[in-house]
């Protein structure tokens, strides 16, 4: 735009063009000293993690002093390996269990509809609604009665419901935009169920099943009120473990910092692999 | 494209030319259940019961602590919800919180996602910053907060504050002067990213072409932004909005670890978690998430209606 309006343009409207380049620079300095300074936190954890506990707590900062592995030492010397394992596998687990349940149910809510579907729609959506805090004291009862507290398929499960309206809704918006005429073109060619499923749905579903996979993963990797409440010593998940921080005293800095370091590492790595999904994923498939 | 309201009457066409036998449309109609019924079983048994449950649960005396006094209890326990201060408190906290923390991060997230939009070097890198604080699991970062950054004796600020101002320099103890706006300042860091991601979406979804037009009519950038922009970005501000609150109603990571619920910080789903694990009145904590429950009913009844006329402006 600008470029053309200069082509033509008198002196005038040059200085104009010029002063635009001018703010133009300006807003752009500007959205880089926000984004360092969102990520920067992130950055003196990570920074932090690497130093020896007593230059970690010194005020003012030792920025450059040298590098330390004490702090990955002692977290791992904690033994934090059985929690990860398990948050590991709440997280995959129930992920798998979401989609096996989201796919068959978001094909029945869009490309053969049940009757009153979007009331079945809205159902999924309003469990979203609900405060898990509200559902918390009688799982935790039924759970104590029939001894299945502190096992992890207990959160697997808590997890899939957690999960499952939000896989519906966006793998549903994703069937959605099949076009009805392509599905009776392969009805009419004869094509059978399975025929119609790998040729046509597959390939437009696949990108939502992967941003549906990355989302119910971060959620359940993050999750803490039930991990806490429902889990002991064997199940115990990753963040529980990180609440052993919570109110600890003296020397530690170094240590927390890469313990919350590692436990966040997954959802980092899966997260920055898939940016765009995460959007998707986000807003239940509302925003593309 | 088939979309929440026009599709019930649209459908009917589908079924196909021949009119099927009753007993054969029965048997088709399960065909169309079938796939879908795992999943609403699924849901009704985890999510309905334990709700009827806590319903039930709320209209009794029942304290873990006083095992022979279990009954019915009226009305008793809603009345100590709402006449008691803590739990008051909870609800004011919750409030407060949810709108200080969705206000502050939705602006921001505008501001952030109007300078994303702008095509300049290295865009993907920022962004990619900008979305870090999100990727942290919510504990973790409470705890970098609280440990690493408001810590009086060896957190950020005062070091930096130090090194800034020399030895003399003030050394407050941030969490304990403003506890509650410590922990949003916290929540607002994680969920700008949140907000700006959906905003930018919305963004660059605008029909260029019309934009383009306006500018050569020679309107100006402001008169573009609140005409044209604000009224598209309208319905993503509204998705993010509620999403955002929806979890933030919730939080209870970020309460449970930077105060412990202590000075004052105790919202809601803390008050619950603490009645019920500690104190374990059980009568109690059900009642008050009887109360969440209708709280959120409310919104929700608004909220939905957005949510509606989002996805079907995009699902066409």
């Amino acid at each position: 735009m600008t470029t053309v309006k200069e082509a033509q343009a008198g002196p005038q409207m040059r200085a104009a063009g010029g002063k635009k380049k001018r703010a133009g620079v300006l807003l752009t300095g500007a959205t880089w000293i926000i984004s360092v300074l969102f990520v920067f936190p992130v950055v003196w954890m990570i920074w932090t993690s690497f130093h020896s506990e007593t230059d970690a707590a010194s005020n003012p900062p030792k920025v450059l002093s040298s590098f330390s592995v004490q702090g990955y030492k002692s977290f791992f010397g904690s033994d934090p390996w059985p929690t990860i394992l398990n948050s590991l596998t709440a997280s995959v687990v129930s992920t798998l269990l979401v989609l096996c349940l989201a796919l068959p149910a978001a094909y029945a809510l869009s490309i053969r509809p049940v009757k009153r579907w979007s009331d079945v729609l809205f159902f999924f959506l309003s469990t979203k609604f609900m405060p898990v805090v509200a559902a918390l004291l009688p799982v935790y009862l039924f759970a104590e009665k029939v001894h299945f507290l502190d096992n992890i398929w207990l959160l697997v499960i808590l997890y899939t419901s957690m999960n499952l309206p939000i896989a519906v809704w966006m793998l549903r918006s994703f069937l959605a935009e099949i076009p009805a005429e392509m599905l009776e073109a392969a009805q009419v060619d004869g094509a059978g169920l399975l025929r119609t499923l790998r040729e046509i749905i597959a390939p437009v579903i696949m990108p939502g099943i992967a941003s549906a996979a990355l989302i119910c993963f971060i959620f359940s990797w993050n999750e803490l009120l039930f991990a806490r409440v429902l889990t002991g010593t064997r199940a115990e998940t990753a963040p529980v473990f990180l609440t052993g921080f919570v109110t600890s005293q003296g020397l530690f800095l170094a240590q927390v910092c890469a313990a919350s370091f590692v436990v966040s590492l997954p959802v980092l790595a899966a997260g920055f692999a898939a940016q765009d999904k995460l959007v998707q994923g986000l807003s239940m498939g509302a925003v593309r | 494209m088939s979309s929440a309201v026009e599709s019930p009457t649209a459908k009917p066409a589908a079924e196909g030319p021949k009119k099927p036998s009753r007993a054969l449309a029965k048997s088709g109609a399960w065909a169309r259940r079938a796939p879908l019924l795992p999943a609403l079983v699924f849901m009704i048994i985890v999510t309905q019961i334990p709700f009827l449950a806590t319903l039930f649960i709320s209209f009794m005396h029942w304290n873990a602590y006083y095992p022979d006094d279990r009954g019915f209890a009226g009305i008793d326990n809603f009345k100590s919800v709402l006449t008691d201060v803590d739990a008051r408190s909870a609800i004011l906290v919750t409030i407060g919180l949810t709108v200080g923390v969705v206000l502050v991060s939705l602006v921001l997230g505008l501001a952030i996602a109007l300078l994303l939009d702008r095509k300049f070097r290295g865009r993907g890198v920022a962004r990619t910053l900008m979305i870090t604080p999100f990727l942290i699991v919510p504990v973790a970062a409470a705890l970098l907060w609280k440990h690493a950054l408001y810590n009086a004796q060896y957190g950020l600020f005062n070091g930096v504050l130090k090194f800034v101002l020399g030895d003399n320099a003030p050394q407050p103890d941030w969490i304990s002067n403003h506890p509650l706006i410590a922990i949003i300042v916290s929540l607002v860091w994680q969920w700008t990213p949140f907000m700006m991601l959906i905003l930018l979406a919305g963004l660059q979804s605008r029909p260029m072409d019309v934009v383009e037009a306006a500018k050569i009519d020679g309107a100006s950038s402001w008169q573009i932004f609140t005409n044209m922009t604000l009224p598209h970005l309208r319905q993503y501000i509204e998705l993010s909005g509620l999403l955002g609150a929806i979890y933030i109603v919730q939080n209870f990571d970020s309460v449970f670890t930077i105060t412990s619920g202590g000075l004052g910080t105790a919202n809601l789903p803390y008050y619950i978690y603490q009645t019920f694990y500690s104190a374990h009145d059980y009568g109690t904590a059900s009642a008050a998430g009887v109360i969440v429950v209708i709280g959120t009913i409310i919104i929700a009844t608004f909220a939905l209606r957005t949510v509606l006329s989002l996805f079907r402006e995009e699902t066409r």
